[in-house]
């Protein structure tokens, strides 16, 4: 799938910027339809992800307060261009999704 | 009628999104990492809130955490937070909202050669203060910094 997640790595000076952002609607559970009056169910991510060469660089765990289409920036050192990273997610439900690419 | 069964429907009708969220986070095929710190993430105070992501509810205040967020926040759906920590070794972080409903928004663990800094963007239901927790060298250390918001970003 990898639609909802656009992916941007740029390294400088070995170190590596990475920006990464979701698309994901990050429904609390406590807002309420305005027409039907009844709760949205909650959705929101839970765990993010990030690996570079094999090795994990930054594992993340959101609450729902995390803003809808979430945007998440990082830096790792000991990063060159050309080398591999991987962003995944997973939310409450159970959907996940990963991106594949390049460090540039 | 199967009773056992009927029980079993409504027990687990009963347990809510977070109850079909662990089972439904079970299923699926990617092995999760690290389980998902739902004490910590419903924990209504920030203290108790500390206690589940990070450990303990103890922080040193440092000024060595920079914390970047806006003086006045127009939109509280959407207030743009930047944790950069010059701690040596720093292993974990969060970032905590104090007078959101459930006031941990997120927690990091940071790989080796990760920098200790953190850009994303979190929703806030009213004036509060921005609390970034830390951890290095198994430590606490913290910083806050107060965000007024004039539309709230939580509840419709």
């Amino acid at each position: 799938m990898a639609k909802s997640i656009k992916l941007r790595a740029k390294a400088k000076d070995g170190v590596a910027t990475v920006k990464a952002l979701i698309s994901h609607p990050m429904e609390t559970g406590l807002r309420k339809d305005k027409k039907s009056g009844k709760p949205i169910p909650a959705e929101f991510i839970q765990e993010v992800v990030c690996e570079s060469g094999g090795k994990t660089v930054l594992s993340a765990q959101w609450g729902s307060a995390i803003s809808k289409n979430p945007f998440i920036s990082f830096k790792f050192s000991g990063a060159k261009s050309g080398d591999s990273i991987k962003v995944s997610w997973v939310d409450n439900k159970g959907n996940s999704d990963s991106i594949d690419s390049k460090i540039k | 009628m199967n009773h056992n069964r009927r029980t079993l429907l409504k027990g687990s009708l009963a347990a809510g999104a977070v109850g079909a969220a662990v089972s439904a986070g079970l299923l699926t095929p990617k092995a999760v990492m690290a389980a998902w710190a739902k004490d910590a993430f419903e924990a209504k105070e920030v203290g108790a809130a500390m206690k589940g992501s990070m450990g303990s509810a103890d922080a040193t205040s440092s000024d060595k955490i920079k914390l970047k967020a806006p003086d006045i926040a127009e939109n509280g759906a959407v207030v743009p937070i930047t944790v950069t920590s010059k701690i040596n070794g720093t292993t974990n972080m969060s970032i905590l909202v104090a007078e959101n409903n459930t006031p941990l928004t997120s927690t990091y663990e940071l790989g080796p050669n990760t920098e200790a800094y953190i850009s994303t963007r979190v929703k806030m239901g009213k004036t509060s203060e921005v609390i970034a927790v830390i951890k290095a060298d198994g430590k606490l250390y913290s910083t806050k910094k107060e965000v007024k918001v004039t539309i709230g970003g939580c509840g419709g």
